[in-house]
């Protein structure tokens, strides 16, 4: 026993030094997991606070684009509204139908922390568990998908974003109707990687790809971007798609937090389905 | 010695608001990092008490990670580079050893023994760092460019602020 001690004792910096860092990729792989830490990151009061009072400071430096963006966002919605006002006036009489109830509610916040240069990037939000955001929610800008929500603090929310190599959206071509999946490669903060497309399919550059509404995160039809370049390596089973992101992900300011009304429900019924198969 | 001590906490402090308000927000090309911090650890008196050491850097580590929402890759980074340090220190000790008290900084060893003791430490940390995150070597090249981009951007800022210190310090 006493040798055991002195043993210990002799290399007790290197035991300090083991035992600390296992500490370390025990949180770094309990932070992976997709609802994870609570409390040691942006969300927390302290640091979103000066992470707060940093974006303030830059975000003078774009203001003016920033501005132009949301009036042009207010007269296209202005513009949607109207039409559907017109639209409503001849339907009034109609029967109650299920599908206009509304599935979505939308929640406007800043941003008060972004970063695109990171493998792994995070955005964190001035809304949180008091404005009713939870873990899992979909955010969107003007532009197109931004990420979903990792985390949140009563005031404050940390979302993943797109440029997350962890991060996979359910996406479709528009012009052909094929699913993939979206993924970021952890390089250019402009690009995102459409993955699984089957090599009988045709992608043309220029077609647009939209987010599929199949895991009920994400609304159907959000736009994530344009396909850039098509390749098709031999021997392949699918195509390399690099899509162009709608958003300039270094320039986001102002985003939309999405709740699902109905996403509890459709998971429950596609887990019943998935219990029978068993 | 006390003194001495609360320079250091000071400095801690210093670094960390320097590092989350500043240059978190300053990268280069989309490539090149600033991690100023490690100069921290770096430049702690050769005679720091190697359990203190470890102490402090994992705590300064823990805390960058809270501002940089990557919980524990900056900690396991600052952990190796405060584990290492000791054993280069004593690799590459000057002739005549090192003085009691002293930091292994420019004015004390030299621009080339600077030089050597700075360039393997920033590497370990900055490989460290992007291999971490990256969970893997899948993206190695780019993690490479990362790397040696940031080290030129820290090493060239740690001089600088070595150099506007050692004027005053003569």
């Amino acid at each position: 026993m006493e040798r055991l001690l002195s043993f210990l004792y002799t290399y007790r910096v290197f035991f300090t030094f083991f035992v600390l860092e296992l500490l370390c990729f025990w949180m770094i792989v309990s932070n992976n997991q997709y609802q994870g830490e609570k409390y040691f990151n942006t969300s927390n009061r302290l640091a979103a606070n000066l992470a707060g009072f940093s974006y303030n400071v830059r975000s003078y430096f774009n203001l003016r684009t920033v501005n132009e963006g949301l009036a042009a966002e207010n007269a296209a919605l202005r513009d949607q509204l109207e039409k559907e006002k017109q639209r409503l006036f001849f339907l009034q009489t109609g029967a109650h139908d299920s599908s206009a109830l509304q599935r979505y509610t939308y929640i406007g916040a800043r941003v008060i922390n972004n970063s695109t240069q990171w493998y792994k990037n995070f955005i964190t939000i001035n809304r949180g568990a008091t404005d009713s955001i939870a873990p899992g929610m979909a955010v969107i800008s003007k532009d197109g998908a931004v990420g979903k929500v990792k985390a949140v603090s009563d005031h404050y929310a940390v979302v993943i974003s797109l440029l997350n190599i962890d991060e996979n959206v359910s996406a479709v071509i528009s012009r052909t109707g094929h699913f993939g999946t979206a993924q970021w490669d952890g390089t250019d903060a402009r690009y995102i990687s459409l993955k699984y497309i089957p090599r009988h399919v045709k992608p043309l550059v220029g077609d647009t790809v939209k987010t599929s509404g199949y895991n009920a995160i994400f609304p159907e039809d959000v736009m994530i971007g344009i396909i850039q370049e098509v390749t098709l390596p031999e021997q392949a089973p699918f195509h390399d798609i690099k899509v162009a992101l709608a958003q300039d992900f270094s320039t986001l300011s102002y985003v939309s937090i999405i709740r699902s009304h109905f996403r509890k429900e459709k998971d429950s019924v596609e887990q019943l389905t998935i219990g029978t198969r068993k | 010695m006390n003194r001495s001590l609360i320079v250091q906490i000071v400095g801690f402090f210093l670094y960390l608001l320097v590092q989350v308000l500043l240059l978190k927000n300053l990268v280069l090309f989309n490539v090149s990092f600033c991690f100023l911090y490690v100069a921290f650890i770096l430049l702690l008196p050769v005679e720091t008490n190697p359990l203190a050491l470890l102490i402090v850097s994992f705590l300064l580590g823990f805390t960058i990670d809270i501002f940089y929402d990557s919980l524990g890759i900056h900690a396991a980074a600052c952990l190796l580079v405060a584990f290492v340090r000791r054993y280069w220190l004593a690799t590459i000790t000057p002739q005549g050893g090192y003085d009691a008290g002293s930091s292994p900084t420019l004015s004390m060893g030299g621009l080339q023994w600077f030089l050597v003791y700075l360039v393997p430490m920033l590497f370990i940390h900055h490989a460290a760092l992007f291999f971490i995150e990256s969970a893997g070597f899948a993206l190695f090249w780019h993690s490479m460019l990362k790397i040696i981009s940031s080290l030129l951007f820290t090493l060239t800022l740690i001089l600088l602020l070595q150099y506007l210190s050692f004027g005053k310090r003569r």
